[in-house]
């Protein structure tokens, strides 16, 4: 823990400082590239959204959870369907990217959900949707919203 | 003494009966069975409930015989899977361009509180024209489930809200009202057209 805190410190030093953080899960190590959502129907439905988060990085980085303007409870969900064909969807807890990984949101697997809309998302708006990484780090990415109906970032 | 001997083998037999019965059970639908063998839904014709479609329209199994079906469940408070099995839907029909008209398409809900007549049809307005959305009172879904072998459940997900876990194949069927196959959910696209042209060319048979 003093380690931590220590490395912690050290980092926001030599952030400070201007140089570069490898060990900080800063915009310098995580891509997140092809973010996508789908506009809602009023606010009352939960949104999702869809984005693939590269760690660039020589370190692991450890995504905790989420925060965005659009929704109160923005949380990693994930859809796990069953032998029997039957779907469910809970939250998925953290997630660790390995160094050189990358962690696909994508439909019917992992994504963003966007509990608790603040407002409706409406086709051809943006959304800033903030990552948080357990050592303090947060990247920023504008979603575009696509159409109810879109199937991925092309649509 | 006779008497008894009698009640001692009628014991021993019924003994016997029910170490065979859970025999039976136990390699069939118990622990030494196979894993989850999934039934497939009855017929069309076999089934028996009452809904309503998006317009409003009193529908039940009889609606869907006489034409190829595709069905499926969901709800619209879903925000994953059921816009991208509507969406998959929506492509399958583009590519079958002329021949979807030819089919029968329904969306039935498994979450009738939220999912009135209206929030139906303001929903299934955003996907293929195609597609029809089916709701009804909860007993009603829950006939249509047990004769899809489908499968819903309610999981609160904390203040007061809730989603729904349900069978997210998509079912379909010949005109007669048999049942042909399923399209799972993840199965690739390039599978799922080929099927639909199964279900649509039974009916060419049955026909001729």
């Amino acid at each position: 823990m003093k380690k931590y805190i220590l490395t912690g410190t050290l980092a926001a030093l030599l952030t400070l400082g201007g140089l570069s953080v490898p060990a900080l899960a800063g915009p310098e190590d995580v891509v997140v590239e092809n973010a996508w959502s789908r506009a809602s129907i009023g606010m009352n439905r939960p949104g999702a959204a869809y984005m693939t988060i590269r760690n660039t990085g020589d370190e692991p980085v450890t995504l905790i959870g989420l925060t965005t303007p659009l929704a109160m409870m923005p949380e990693i969900h994930e859809t796990k369907t069953n032998a029997e064909g039957v779907s469910s969807m809970s939250p998925a807890g953290e997630i660790a990217i390995a160094p050189g990984e990358s962690v696909a949101l994508e439909p019917g697997g992992l994504h963003a959900m966007l509990m608790r809309l603040q407002e409706p998302m409406t086709e051809g708006d943006t959304f800033p949707l903030t990552l948080l990484f357990d050592d303090g780090g947060e990247v920023t990415v504008e979603v575009p919203i696509l159409g109810i109906a879109a199937r991925g970032p092309e649509d | 003494m006779r008497r008894r001997a009698i009640l001692g083998y009628g014991a021993a037999g019924v003994g016997a009966v029910a170490l065979m019965l859970f025999v039976g059970w136990w390699q069939v639908d118990g622990p030494g069975g196979p894993e989850s063998v999934r039934q497939r839904p009855v017929a069309l014709t076999e089934m028996d409930f009452r809904l309503t479609d998006h317009e409003g329209n009193a529908v039940g199994p009889e609606t869907l015989i006489g034409r190829p079906t595709m069905a499926f469940f969901g709800f619209t408070y879903c925000p994953d899977v059921c816009p991208t099995t509507l969406s998959d839907i929506s492509g399958w029909l583009d590519d079958l361009g002329d021949e979807a008209d030819e089919m029968n398409v329904v969306f039935i809900t498994v979450d009738p509180e939220r999912d009135t007549v209206e929030t139906m049809a303001e929903y299934v307005g955003y996907f293929h024209p195609a597609i029809r959305g089916w709701t009804g009172p909860e007993e009603q879904i829950a006939r249509v489930a047990d004769g899809f072998r489908a499968t819903y459940e309610r999981v609160p997900t904390g203040s007061g809200d809730y989603t729904m876990n349900h069978t997210a194949s998509v079912f379909l069927f010949a005109a007669s009202g048999r049942f042909v196959t399923m399209i799972d959910y993840h199965e690739p696209r390039e599978f799922a057209v080929p099927k639909i042209h199964r279900a649509l060319e039974e009916e060419m048979e049955g026909a001729t």
